[in-house]
């Protein structure tokens, strides 16, 4: 396998994948949000259970691609028990991680999130990394309409 | 197979010969759009730096060239699909802007409250949005002719569905997602035994088989340049003439027009009631070029190899593990859709492209196909005149290191 296809479907990733943890959709949750990439036909649909400013509990389902759903996977378990602010600071750093790579951001705190970095190298699939990451955006902020990456 | 050398074609296409990512390019999307020949680089070049002009306009020399090459090219074309009469060919932007014509021309003019308007579950969107949009305008219904699990029409389903209300069939000539070559002979057949009019999908037809439209009986059939190895931006509505003489204008602008007051506007002839404004010319040019380099080729050694090609690939798909083909018309064209274990098309379409392998992941623009196979994409290989074994033979080399990846 050539050098960028395993920096991109490493064993975490995969693992993820085949077995997304927090697979579910959160019982008594009061946040909801569906996401959509209309061009690949990902949807995924996030419920969270939000206590003041903390995130206390966070579930996906959906179906998509290895990457979006390693993505979604990862996602839901590094912002439990996180605050709004926290975890919007999370995103910025896997924002830039997807679409510039590692240099410049803050790997030890992206903790498992680190093994998204091969993505850089992929720009076609920028977007199915993002995707979770734009509907929690959605459902922190509480709008209800479906989310699209168009 | 006489006549027909696949390596000679590969060497009049330039863009074939190069590697990417450290590897020979195999283009599996021809689906989506053809590659270019030479000869019709060659002649869009040749048109701007010798031709150029505005056309049906000016009394210089430029203008009577421009003019020429353009009212060629709709001869050309008339040839390629044996229409009767060049009035009969309307260029347009492609496959798309040629149905919404026929939507907002023919439907608008005859499609009213509780009409319907017949098409299949097989289409491509651009057969079923602007029926749709129709349909929201006039109050009309929009009936559908089921598929079966092999991708074929439910032939048995159409008698019924072609009803006293059925104003058009709308009907794809061969399914971009499924390969399926429908019936449009038969369908014709049927839908005029009844009056009613056919309009013909024939983007993804014209660049495999020869088409005949006056065989076929067809009221109207639509292509696009850019599948059959031409330039994108020009496409072709062939109508009927006794079908388009009634029609209103779609667009207005110049050139559809014999004489403008602030008072009236006398509408020009068919076809260029339908050609608003200045067209593609080069477009135009670049399309009849293509048309030439098929027909010297010939269309039945094209279907030939196309044929033999994808029972080809069909057998060597089937030896990959794990890999099921969406899709097994018997009657079918060169594209395999085909879904390999539970990975998500996208990966898969990622792995091969780091082998140098271009094909098309997703819905494909049909997504009532994927609704009926219960998948949310699929992978498409789409094969072409030049395509090769080889290029096969890489595909399934590909697809191998998929399932070694996802192991």
């Amino acid at each position: 396998m050539s050098s960028d296809l395993s920096d991109l479907y490493q064993e975490v990733v995969l693992e993820h994948s085949k077995r997304p943890r927090n697979y579910r959709v959160v019982e008594g949750h009061n946040r909801e949000a569906a996401g959509h990439n209309p061009l690949c036909g990902d949807q995924l649909l996030l419920t969270l259970k939000v206590e003041g400013d903390v995130i206390r509990d966070v579930g996906f389902q959906g179906q998509g691609c290895a990457i979006s759903k390693a993505s979604a996977s990862l996602m839901t378990g590094a912002v439990k028990d996180k605050t709004r602010a926290e975890a919007e600071a999370l995103f910025e750093q896997v924002h830039k991680l997807v679409t510039e790579g590692p240099e410049g951001v803050d790997m030890d705190a992206l903790g498992k999130l680190a093994v998204l970095s091969g993505v850089s190298e992929f720009p076609a699939r920028v977007k199915c990394a993002s995707l979770a990451w734009h509907t929690l955006r959605a459902a922190l902020e509480g709008r209800g309409e479906a989310v699209s990456t168009e | 197979m006489s006549g027909f050398d696949v390596q000679r074609v590969r060497g009049d296409f330039p863009i074939l010969r190069q590697e990417v990512r450290g590897r020979p390019l195999v283009y599996l999307d021809s689906a989506a759009t053809a590659q270019k020949p030479q000869a019709v680089i060659d002649a869009i070049v040749r048109f701007y730096q010798h031709d150029n002009a505005n056309v049906h306009r000016g009394v210089h020399v430029l203008s009577e060239r421009a003019t020429e090459a353009y009212e060629g090219a709709r001869e050309t074309v008339r040839r390629f699909i044996n229409a009767r009469d060049a009035r009969e060919v309307i260029f347009v932007r492609g496959t798309t802007e040629a149905i919404n014509l026929v939507a907002q021309t023919y439907g608008r003019k005859n499609i009213g409250p509780g009409d319907e308007v017949l098409i299949t579950h097989i289409e491509h969107h651009a057969n079923i949005v602007p029926w749709r949009m129709l349909c929201e305008q006039t109050g009309a219904v929009l009936k559908v002719i089921p598929v079966d699990e092999r991708g074929e029409l439910v032939m048995d389903a159409v008698d019924a569905l072609l009803t006293e209300r059925t104003r058009i069939l709308a009907v794809t000539h061969v399914s971009n997602a499924l390969g399926t070559v429908a019936p449009v002979k038969e369908l014709t057949r049927r839908a005029h035994a009844k009056g009613i009019p056919v309009l013909v999908d024939g983007a993804q037809a014209v660049t495999h088989f020869p088409v005949d439209v006056q065989d076929l009986g067809c009221d109207f059939y639509a292509f696009s340049g850019h599948k059959m190895f031409g330039p994108t931006g020009i496409g072709v509505l062939y109508g009927r003439l006794e079908r388009l003489e009634p029609l209103p204008p779609y667009q207005g602008g110049g050139d559809m027009i014999l004489s403008v007051t602030m008072e009236k506007v006398t509408y020009n002839r068919v076809p260029h009631r339908f050609e608003a404004g200045t067209p593609d010319l080069a477009g135009a040019v670049g399309l009849a070029a293509a048309i030439r380099y098929l027909e010297a080729l010939g269309m039945d050694a094209v279907a030939a190899h196309d044929q033999e090609l994808l029972a080809y690939a069909t057998q060597a798909l089937e030896s990959v593990p794990g890999l099921r083909i969406v899709g097994r018309a018997r009657e079918k064209s060169a594209v395999l859709s085909f879904l390999l274990e539970d990975i998500h098309p996208h990966d898969v379409g990622t792995i091969l492209d780091r082998e140098g392998i271009c094909i098309r992941t997703g819905h494909h623009c049909a997504q009532p196909v994927m609704q009926y196979f219960q998948v949310p994409a699929t992978s498409r290989a789409s094969l072409a005149l030049y395509n090769t074994r080889e290029d096969v033979d890489a595909l399934v080399r590909g697809l191998h290191k998929v399932l070694e990846v996802f192991k």
